[in-house]
């Protein structure tokens, strides 16, 4: 590392710092296949620029072939964009954009440990590639509200069918949004919030 | 047109095992930044370090902290996430957490443990969160 001179020492703008007071921050995970609009999603909603974190996965955790034998090893980086909003003098809430494919499930324990809840954005060009991931929310008992950005080539489904074709619970909220409006993004995390609450009011979150 | 069709799966009755950790052979052990640090919560309960995490300096940075330590400690100075300590950084995030974590054990900054999901929602976070977006 090479942080030399105060004036390239990183680190949030004055503006962007939160307030003492903040004690504890919640996480939503924002998950979907690649180009569905997940760093858009999180733009469009963050206070502050987005940011992105990293983590090295060794081949092992990748998957792919090993054919080049144990002593190789290829480390592969894998980069989450994240948002923050501010929710009280207290409490931060950080968004984060996580790749749905299986190659990055290896991630995945540190993330959704703990998040509120996820939402699972899907693109009706390419439904099946977020059946996975969904499946594993289910498993792991991580409540989730599925989006649906509507891209201009994209087939268009009424709500109804695309419900029973992901085989939703009834009770699960499915919207239509564009993640390149703030109003937009923001009701889509508002259902994700309304969902947990009417989970919270009826006891359990299954 | 018709969707194709998937099926819902049944929460599984143990929390997910662990993912098997990536193949090494036993020399390269000893060199794997293990998650083992641990900090302590509001409840008194035993939380690693997570990507939320809040990082709050201690105190100016000492001169015997090293040109990284002193970064984070400046960078630190109000609450920061670990993961937007990462990202400012740009170190991987295990990376982070192995300079964070030395730096909690010498007191130079302390944490503040996230809010985690509960098998209840606690229903007045929610709306606090409810309110918050509103104002966005
Ligand atoms: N029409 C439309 N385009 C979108 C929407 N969300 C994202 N995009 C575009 O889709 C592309 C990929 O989005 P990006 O957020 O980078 O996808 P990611 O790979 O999931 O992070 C970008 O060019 C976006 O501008 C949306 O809701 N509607
Ligand atoms: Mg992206």
């Amino acid at each position: 590392m090479d942080f030399k001179g105060s004036d390239t020492v990183p680190g949030p703008r004055a503006e962007d710092q939160l307030p003492q007071t903040t004690t504890a921050a919640a996480k939503i995970v924002i998950v979907g296949g690649f180009g569905v609009g997940k760093t858009t999603m999180v733009g469009s909603v963050s206070e502050i620029k987005p940011l992105t974190t990293e983590e090295t996965m060794t081949q092992a955790g990748i998957g792919v072939d090993d054919d080049f034998g144990s002593d190789t090893k290829t480390a592969t980086t894998v980069a989450m964009d994240f948002g923050r909003i501010r929710i009280t003098d207290k409490v931060v809430l950080y968004l984060f954009g996580t790749p749905g494919q299986e190659r990055f499930w290896f991630l995945w324990n540190g993330l959704f440990e703990g998040a509120l809840g996820a939402v699972v954005l899907v693109d009706t060009r390419r439904l099946e590639v977020s059946y996975e991931v969904m499946g594993r929310l289910e498993e792991g008992g991580v409540p989730f509200v599925v989006a649906v950005n509507t891209f201009p080539d994209g087939p268009r489904y009424p709500l109804d069918d695309l419900r029973a074709a992901l085989d939703l619970p009834p009770d699960v909220p499915i919207v239509e949004c564009d993640a390149r409006r703030r109003a937009s993004s923001r009701d889509v995390l508002m259902t994700l919030m309304r969902f947990l609450h009417t989970l919270s009011l009826r006891g359990s979150l299954t | 047109m018709t969707p194709p069709q998937r099926r819902r799966r049944q929460p599984l009755p143990l929390p997910p095992p662990a993912p098997a950790p990536p193949a090494e052979s036993p020399a390269d052990r000893g060199k794997q930044p293990d998650r083992l640090y641990t900090i302590t919560g509001p409840d008194g309960e035993r939380a690693p370090l997570d990507l939320v995490t809040l990082i709050v300096a201690c105190a100016d940075p000492p001169s015997s902290a090293t040109p990284e330590q002193t970064v984070v400690l400046r960078m630190c100075a109000a609450p920061l996430s670990v993961a937007e300590v990462s990202a400012y950084l740009g170190l991987p995030f295990t990376v982070v957490t192995v300079l964070l974590t030395e730096m909690l054990a010498a007191e130079l900054v302390q944490a503040r443990a996230p809010i985690v999901r509960q098998k209840l929602p606690d229903r007045s976070l929610l709306e606090a969160v409810m309110h918050g977006l509103q104002r966005l």
